[in-house]
């Protein structure tokens, strides 16, 4: 236990020799956390939109005014022709055309129905299917106020079966997205630093040549991992105070669930995710071969992990690859207890799943470092 | 020239010997897009729902089993009360809950209207308002073939067109954006380590007292990776158009040459990092941890510039990942000519030229 002690406290020294990096692992977070989630954002609002109104009647003018006040599209042109507006969304200056043709506001009236045509640049799938579920919106609310609606409408006695629909949204009435993504990108600075650091760190007592004379002391190799786990352990803690700080200052979440378990969460992750950085700094020759083992992992983690696309989503594969990284049993601990409140039985496999990261990753590390070459 | 080759030949060897830098090379790319094409996606499927039914009429069983019938939609389970909705949601079992209130039937026939509730688990924003305008989808189509008295009579409808991607292939978009990214990422990171590390290893120093141009010490670091960069984008592209069935509607000559300058564009940067910094590890966490999310989310790819905050519009300018993108959607997917995208070529070229007179700058061939 002593020996601990004083390895402990050599590493600690080796650490706050180092300003630049230690300024480093507490500022590039908080910066990060402060900058990204403000530029992650779904909620498309500026569609920009291109208009052929070949019918020019009350009825298309009046369509494509509801259209522009609805806050929601830009109007960047009023084409002459189809042809004429498909070259808005080649250059990329519209994301879409409506086409209203000729004869619109008769034969609406007369047939009882008209089709308008909405024409999308579909390479952006998210921002073709949201906007053209607001323009269908628009629309459907166009048709309940069309006069001739109005008209008829209240002659007849109340037709049977119209279903009001209402909707609620629990933990986040307004839909807002940071309070998706500020909890996941948090989790993902911890692993970033948490990952790299530990990653690049018994890889370089290996480059220096320091790690013969650790070798060579009668400290055992549990007292050495430990020793190397420890004080990033501390600055993970540190970060994660940081990062929630960050959140309650920058964007006002609380979290609703214990925050004493929050953080007990966070020390058995952090121990897992370090256990991993461990592994590969054993299995690395240089700090360069370590970085690369741990980008190409950590890039896998954060795409599959579903911080920014849903697992359910993916196809059974995938989900169980998505199960074998700690970052996505983290991420979702993380985001059931800020912003629902779960409490330890609602958590109970998803903290079984680190538990058991952090005992494997740890004991292969402990495993794989050898003490003699 | 054959003094060119062979340390051309030399940084080969460098490259191959390690298997963890073919890993990043190659690997990446093959898992990105692998990745993307069949494990990610912004769509909605097999969402968990719970339906809580109070009247369990003929109507709400018939909508119950059109929603089971969906291939969005698992339906767990019919829950029998309210409390039990708020442990659905705190385990996270569900991502949502349908409640029918008692006489739904008999509401719907005598007073005309009957209501249903949503309930949607709003720590997921997004994937909530997915699932409540499907739900409103099927039961509006429901209402519309049962009671179509209920319905307007007079109607704008509306025919939509997917322009580019008659198929609603979701891989589409990401694959410009992995392209952009993995050249950029892996092209930068592995140049920017080749230079510091002959400093680091103190064989610089052989290099500049040998009769070699110091400036051909340079030319003979980019080009290997300039032609492993060539292949890992044929790799890719070979990869989205055989695994992923995208179709390439542009000039593949425009493609290839519009990708040459990216590359040189990226290798650019990498000089210039690898110039600047005095070890690898400084410059593998400048290429690397520096640049990933910055290159994720300026791109544009996953999160739409447009809505950003005015400042990152503007950063995101200086992010040669982003004209490479708009460049392949025009060329690649929409299949574009060459006068559709001169701007962001001359932009490229702007930057290249740029970082390269930096890297060329800093470029010391004295010891200090």
């Amino acid at each position: 236990m002593k020996k601990l002690g004083f390895l402990l406290q050599k590493e600690f020294r080796q650490i706050f020799r180092d300003k630049t990096i230690l300024a480093m692992m507490i500022a590039v977070p908080t910066i990060q956390l402060i900058i990204i989630p403000q530029a992650m954002n779904f909620d498309i609002k500026n569609i920009n939109i291109s208009i052929v109104d070949q019918d020019h009647s009350t009825y298309s003018q009046k369509l494509i005014s509801k259209i522009g006040s609805s806050g929601y599209f830009r109007m960047i042109s009023a084409d002459l022709s189809y042809q004429q507006a498909l070259q808005h969304i080649e250059n990329g200056t519209s994301d879409l055309v409506l086409e209203i043709p000729p004869g619109f506001e008769r034969n609406l009236v007369r047939e009882g129905s008209q089709k308008i045509g909405i024409a999308v640049d579909a390479i952006n799938g998210s921002k073709a299917s949201i906007g053209g579920a607001y323009l269908n919106s628009v629309i459907a609310d166009f048709n309940a106020n069309l006069e001739i609606n109005q008209v008829t409408v209240p002659t007849n006695p109340a037709p049977a079966g119209f279903m009001d629909i209402t909707y609620s949204n629990w933990y986040n009435p307004l839909a807002e997205y940071k309070y998706y993504i500020v909890p996941g990108v948090l989790v993902l600075l911890l692993t970033l630093i948490g990952g790299f650091m530990s990653a690049l760190n018994i890889v370089r007592e290996k480059e220096v040549g320091t790690i013969e004379q650790i070798n060579v002391t009668p400290i055992m190799k549990w007292e050495f991992i430990l020793g190397k786990l420890i004080p990033f352990w501390i600055i993970g803690m540190i970060v994660f105070t940081v990062g929630l700080t960050v959140c309650w200052a920058v964007y006002g979440i609380v979290s609703v669930g214990s925050l004493p378990m929050l953080y007990a969460m966070a020390g058995i992750y952090l121990i897992a995710l370090l256990g991993f950085g461990l592994l590969i700094s054993t299995y690395s020759n240089s700090q360069v071969q370590a970085m690369f083992i741990a980008f190409f992992f950590i890039l896998i983690f954060i795409l599959m992990s579903g911080l920014f696309t849903s697992v359910e989503s993916m196809p059974a594969w995938a989900r169980f690859i998505s199960n074998l990284t700690p970052v996505t049993h983290f991420i979702k601990i993380v985001r059931m207890i800020m912003l629902k409140g779960s409490g330890l039985s609602d958590i109970k496999t998803e903290l079984g799943y680190i538990l058991a990261f952090g005992i494997i990753l740890n004991g292969w590390a402990i495993w794989n470092y050898k003490k003699t070459s | 020239m054959k003094q060119l080759l062979v340390f051309i030949r030399k940084e080969f060897y460098h490259v191959f010997r390690d298997p963890r830098t073919l890993l990043i090379m190659f690997g990446l790319p093959v898992v990105q897009i692998i990745l993307f094409g069949f494990a990610l996606t912004s769509e909605v499927k097999n969402a968990d729902i719970l339906i809580l039914d109070h009247s369990n009429d003929v109507q709400t069983i018939q909508i119950t089993s059109k929603i089971k019938a969906s291939s969005y939609f698992i339906v767990h389970g019919e829950a029998k009360d309210n409390p039990a909705i708020e442990n659905y949601f705190k385990r996270g079992t569900v991502k949502c809950v349908l409640v029918f209130p008692p006489h739904f039937s008999s509401d719907l026939f005598h007073n005309g209207s009957a209501r249903i509730q949503i309930i949607a688990d709003g720590s997921d924003p997004n994937t909530a308002k997915t699932i409540i305008n499907y739900l409103t989808a099927i039961i509006s189509d429901y209402q519309r073939e049962n009671f179509p008295s209920a319905t307007l009579p007079y109607q704008i409808t509306t025919e939509p067109r997917m322009l580019y991607n008659e198929d609603d292939n979701g891989s589409l978009n990401y694959i410009p954006g992995v392209m952009a990214l993995i050249l950029m990422l892996v092209c930068t990171a592995l140049t920017s380590v080749s230079i510091v590390k002959e400093k680091e290893l103190g064989t610089m120093e052989v290099l500049l007292v040998s009769p070699f141009k110091p400036v051909m010490v340079l030319i003979a670091k980019a080009v290997p990776y300039f032609l492993l960069s060539m292949v890992n984008f044929t790799l890719i592209l070979l990869l989205s158009d055989f695994l992923l069935h995208i179709e390439i509607r542009g000039n593949l000559l425009l493609l290839f040459s519009e990708s040459a300058l990216f590359i040189l564009t990226c290798l650019s940067f990498g000089l210039l990092i690898s110039n600047t910094t005095n070890a690898q590890q400084t410059a593998l966490l400048i290429s690397m941890m520096g640049m990933m999310l910055p290159t994720i989310i300026f791109t544009g790819f996953l999160f739409p510039l447009e809505n950003m905050p005015r400042i990152f519009q503007v950063i995101a300018n200086i992010v040669p990942s982003k004209w490479y993108f708009i460049i392949v959607k025009a060329v690649m997917l929409k299949g574009l000519g060459f006068r559709y995208v001169w701007k962001e070529t001359l932009v490229l070229i702007g930057m290249t030229g740029l970082l390269l007179a930096i890297a060329l700058k800093n470029f010391k061939i004295r010891l200090q």
